[in-house]
């Protein structure tokens, strides 16, 4: 059993509690978080420990892992205790703030050899893992283009002040809504060369940027464009989608449907020339206990599964959501800004 | 239960297979006059239950049938609530205790909320007054059966806190007279665990399908579950969102022992009559 704790009890700190608790090869021990009601409840309904600073939890617990899902602008700091402390960290994306900060955090854990992890969830859903592994086989051929877009309704309105117009406090849409799209391009053709350029558009938020327009260059003449709008409430929530093309063939996949064109007949019986649909329900993967997703209990999994075998070359560890981060600061350095 | 329940996903723009489908389906069902022209005549059909989410836009369509009572009298409503996006939305902006004050304004409890001396007593009464505030757009319509929706079964459920399902089929038949149903994508640990609580034989709505999809345990343990006639079923998914052609996926769910009703949404009429004729097959056989 592999003992945790969760830190930061929002959405997704309480979304990772109800997986962990199910999970049999955790023992969920204690949850942290200055809301005293909620962590209350939790203890008095599930048995857990409740604690409402960190280090207090760190030194009572006999911990292996812990989940941070704190606000963004925390994350620096969380998880350098917890390395320093040699438990292995499960933090929500993005990553942190500052790159610096992000390589440092990557550095101290691989000095350690402990393993880490970004909830960068994508990763983890069939139709992205199945678009990946056509990719990787070369059915599309050489890539030379791939676009990634993202659009949901998180502010629809001009609204009071909170965490999310502040980019100090990791609001705007560049950090939440990009920050998993640039993670999923990275996923199918690797980190971009250059932010060849990119504009930040307002729309409602007075602080932060609403869209983003960015324009990538990558190894081998590829090309890239990031478009990501989270005012646009024609949608009812976060739909991710990425088009990649190849001189062979072109893909177009989202979270449901994956569309694959090849030109030419492939090495691979569910494929053939011209437009082959494919579904979640073809490429996903059962899961022992299911929230919310299957993604959310597999990317569980795999840390968990990472701790056992000590591997720390895992999926969405430290190290591939630097280049994440890397990629998000550049975007911030060339932007032009529309208001 | 009825043997067919008339589901409400298409009416929200919901596609699980694809989002150009959803898009279209959305701006089908634009108008509340375009949802209640397919439930008449899903009501004229046959099929007399319409189990639908706490959405807001519901509340019009709730009206219409209000006001048309006397045409359709034996319209039943299941709500499953809540409709989870507007708390998921509310906490990441405001955290937990934030959206709870937000969304039990107005009522005592809500000036207690974030305070130290909250005990089970309050914590169950949080509960109640959210669940009223969903089912205030049903009130005067006939809802036999009130539902929490996955997220929240499932989210209880691994978390452990089963006590919370026991409180809350104490409040719906209390206040309502209607019994809990329980929406989960987790079936087998569910049963299991809401029998051992003493809830016997439970209202549990599951994907139910030949290929699987979304049986979180494995197929093996769901039909296990089902033979053993521990619960009250109704079979959701049963096309897979799409995988499964209708005559296959109604085939198996008919060899299923006890699946008492089937849920399921189209916005076709031949679709609708075409599924709720396979379904019914059997019962005729």
């Amino acid at each position: 059993m592999i003992n945790i704790g969760i830190v930061g009890l929002g959405k997704m700190g309480i979304s990772h509690f109800g997986i962990l608790k199910a999970h049999p090869k955790v023992n969920l021990c204690a949850v942290c978080d200055p809301a005293k009601m909620v962590t209350w409840g939790l203890s008095k309904y599930t048995g857990v420990n409740a604690y409402s600073k960190f280090e207090k939890m760190v030194a009572k617990e006999k911990l292996d892992a812990v989940f941070l899902a704190t606000p963004t602008k925390f994350h620096a700091d969380h998880i350098m205790m917890a390395l320093e402390q040699n438990l292995h960290v499960f933090v929500e994306k993005p990553f942190c703030l500052d790159a610096k900060d992000s390589r440092a955090v990557t550095e101290e854990a691989e000095k350690r050899g402990l393993v880490t992890q970004v909830g960068y969830h994508n990763r983890f859903i069939g139709t992205f893992l199945r678009a990946k592994e056509c990719i990787d086989k070369g059915f599309i051929g050489n890539i030379y283009n791939i676009h990634g877009e993202a659009y949901g309704p998180v502010i629809t309105k001009k609204q009071k002040e909170s965490w999310r117009s502040k980019k100090s406090e990791g609001g705007g849409c560049v950090y939440d809504y990009s920050s998993h799209v640039i993670n999923l391009m990275e996923f199918f053709v690797g980190k971009a060369t250059k932010v060849d350029s990119a504009i930040l558009q307002n729309i409602f938020s007075a602080g932060t940027e609403d869209a983003v327009f960015a324009n990538f260059l990558y190894e081998g003449n590829k090309t890239g464009r990031l478009t990501v709008n989270w005012s646009d409430e024609t949608y009812r929530k976060m739909v991710t989608s990425v088009t990649i093309m190849g001189d062979a063939g072109k893909i177009v996949v989202n979270a449901q449907e994956l569309r694959v064109f090849l030109k030419n007949d492939v090495e691979d019986e569910s494929l053939e020339q011209g437009w082959n649909v494919s579904y979640l329900t073809d490429h996903s993967l059962p899961v022992g206990f299911y929230l919310r997703g299957e993604e959310y209990s597999a990317q569980i999994d795999s840390f968990v599964n990472a701790i056992e075998g000590n591997n720390t070359n895992n999926v969405n560890s430290f190290a591939t959501a630097l280049n994440t981060d890397l990629t998000i600061s550049e975007i911030f350095d060339v932007a032009n800004k529309v208001d | 239960m009825d043997r067919v329940i008339f589901g409400d996903n298409q009416f929200f723009g919901i596609d699980h297979l694809s989002e150009e489908k959803g898009i279209a389906k959305s701006i089908k069902f634009k108008e509340t006059s375009a949802i209640t022209d397919v439930l008449n005549e899903v009501y004229d059909m046959g099929i007399k239950t319409f189990m639908c989410t706490t959405h807001e836009k519901m509340n019009d369509v709730c009206d219409y049938y209000r006001e048309n009572a006397d045409k359709y009298s034996e319209f039943k409503f299941y709500p499953c609530m809540p409709y989870a996006h507007k708390y998921a939305n509310a906490a990441t902006e405001h955290g937990i205790v934030g959206a709870l004050k937000y969304f039990t304004k107005g009522h005592a409890i809500s000036a207690f909320l974030g305070g130290l001396a909250a005990s089970t007593g309050d914590m169950t009464k949080i509960m109640e007054v959210l669940v009223d505030a969903e089912m205030r757009p049903f009130k005067g319509l006939n809802t036999p059966v009130v539902f929490l929706q996955n997220v929240v079964t499932d989210l209880l459920l691994g978390m452990g806190a089963i006590e919370f399902f026991v409180a809350f089929s104490k409040h719906v038949k209390k206040k309502y007279n209607a019994e809990a149903g329980f929406i989960t994508m987790n079936m087998p640990l569910l049963v299991k665990e809401l029998n051992a609580a003493g809830i016997e034989k439970p209202i549990v709505c599951s994907s139910i399908n030949k290929i699987g999809f979304r049986m979180s345990g494995g197929i093996e343990a769901y039909e296990d579950t089902i033979k053993e006639d521990k619960c009250r079923v109704i079979a959701m998914q049963v096309l897979a969102a799409g995988a499964l052609t209708p005559k296959e996926a109604i085939s198996y769910i008919n060899e299923q022992p006890n699946i008492e009703s089937v849920l399921f949404g189209a916005s076709t009429i031949s679709h609708i009559k075409q599924t709720k004729d396979l379904i019914e097959k059997k019962i005729n056989d």
